[in-house]
Formats: structure tokens, sequence, C-alpha cells
């Protein structure tokens, strides 16, 4: 268990390095690197590679932006395996509904609570 | 700048060079090592609720992510509310920014700053600003890397 979190500082903590060094030496904004990350994780995905990853590190893999794109990906493969081609539209939100629906609430939960600072 | 360096001299020049390229490496290095950490300790707290969900909500580890997900979120909106999400992002930059807690971030900053303009406009217009970019590439590629994989599986390739 405490193999568990330590690799999934190291692996997270990686992660985000990637995401400094395309901040820093590649000179993206936020939002480029953001996009960058995601899409690199649905690739990675497809090749089947992120699996043993989430796998190896936990949290580690789940928690970076990457997860997002490779969750996209699993579950619109789960549902293309059941229904063919429009599984990859109906599936799509299976697996990662969850954080964007959590982004929206807590969202607007937040808006209604705090006020804007500054 | 280009006139100013012709009239210096080469030792001047050389200097120059030397400056810069120090200039340059020292805070990359010292910013990486802050993502590193900063951004390793939340996917750490990640874990430890992906535990508590595992123990005691009878997840399994494959799906445990979904709810470990949406609470960093619900923790990203207390800590963006109370202000301490954009000190923890100048200090850390891309150790806070790539977590989905930085999504999160994204998503409950500007939810917040807009609550101004009304609910309806405001909230909802611009809620997704920032963070629209990575759903938007998220979901293409996503959906372009499961239609080849499909296409090919169906074809008999993979």
């Amino acid at each position: 268990m405490l193999a568990m979190f330590f690799w999934a500082f190291v692996v997270g903590g990686l992660i985000c390095v990637i995401g400094q060094l395309l901040f820093d030496v590649a000179k993206l904004t936020p939002g480029h690197t953001l996009s960058l990350l995601v899409v690199a994780g649905a690739i990675l995905d497809g090749f089947g590679l992120y699996e043993p990853l989430v796998n190896f590190a936990g949290a580690g893999a789940t928690i970076p932006i990457t997860s997002f794109g490779n969750s996209l990906v699993h579950g619109a493969l789960q549902d293309a395996e059941k229904h063919g081609l429009i599984g990859v539209l109906t599936g799509m939100f299976q697996v990662t509904s969850s954080g964007i629906s959590a982004a929206i609430i807590f969202g607007f939960i937040g808006a209604l609570i705090f006020k804007p600072k500054g | 700048m280009a006139s100013k360096q012709k009239n210096m001299t080469p030792q001047q020049q050389k200097y120059q060079q030397l400056q810069q390229k120090h200039e340059l490496k020292r805070p990359v290095l010292k910013n990486c090592i802050k993502a590193f950490w900063v951004g390793g300790l939340i996917c750490a707290v990640g874990q430890a609720i992906s535990y508590f969900y595992i123990y005691f909500f009878h997840f399994t580890e494959q799906n445990v992510g979904n709810p470990t997900v949406a609470t960093m979120v619900f923790l990203s909106m207390l800590l963006t509310g109370f202000g301490v999400y954009d000190r923890l992002g100048q200090f850390a930059g891309a150790g806070s920014a790539v977590p989905v807690t930085g999504f999160g971030n994204a998503v409950i900053s500007a939810a917040i700053e807009h609550r101004t303009e009304g609910f309806v406009l405001g909230v909802g217009g611009n809620m997704f600003k920032l963070a629209g970019s990575v759903i938007l590439f998220g979901v293409f590629s996503a959906f372009v890397v499961a239609l080849i994989k499909t296409l090919l599986g169906m074809w008999g390739v993979l």
C-alpha cells in the first residue's frame, strides 16, 4: 500500500513535470498544454499503454488530466464492443462522467456560495 | 537590441550569452522541482481518497478513478473559493494545473468570476471558457482514436 502511494507520487509528479516543461521550454499557454496532455492520454490509450500505467501508479495516473483522454477512449471502446460504430458516440462519457458532472455541479455551487475576489 | 549587441565587444557578447544561458536555465529546473512535488502530493492525496472508496464503498481498483476525480474536484471548489488554489498555482505552475484539480479550478474560478454578470449569461455562459478546450480536444481525439480502433477491429486488422 505504501509503495502505491510512492508510485502515485512519482508518476503524478513526473506528468506534472512534463506539463511544466511544455510551459517553460516549449512556451505553451496552460490551455495549449492541457489540451495537448489530454490528446496524449487518448492516443496512449489507443495503443493500450495507459491502462498498465493506471494499474502500476493508481491515482498517479488517474488524477492528472491525461486520464481524461484515457477514460474517454475507454468508454467509447467499451460501448463500441457492444453496439458497433455507434457505441463510439454513446459510450464516450460513460467512464468519465463524474469529472465533468462534478465540475459543473460544484462550479455552480461555488458560484452560489463564493463571491469573486479582487 | 540588435544594434546594442553589435556595439559590444566580443567579450561582452560572450558574457551576455553566458548570462542568458544561466538566466533561462535556473527557473526551469526550479519550476520542475516545484511542479514535481506539488503534483506528486496532489496525486498522493488522490491515492488516499482512492483507498477510502475501495475500503468503504466497495469500488474496485479499475473504477475507483471516477469517484476519486469527483472528490478532487469538490476539494478544488473549496480551495478555489477560499482563494488558496490561485496562490498554489502561482507557486507550483503545472504541478497544480495538470492534475484534475486544475481542471476543476479552471471551471470553478470562471464560474465565480462571472457571477456578477448573472447566473445565465455570466456563470452559465463562461463556466467552460478556460476548460472548454480540454473537453473539445479530449472528446474529439478520443472519438478519432476509438473510431480508428473500432474500424480496424471490424476489418480484422487488430
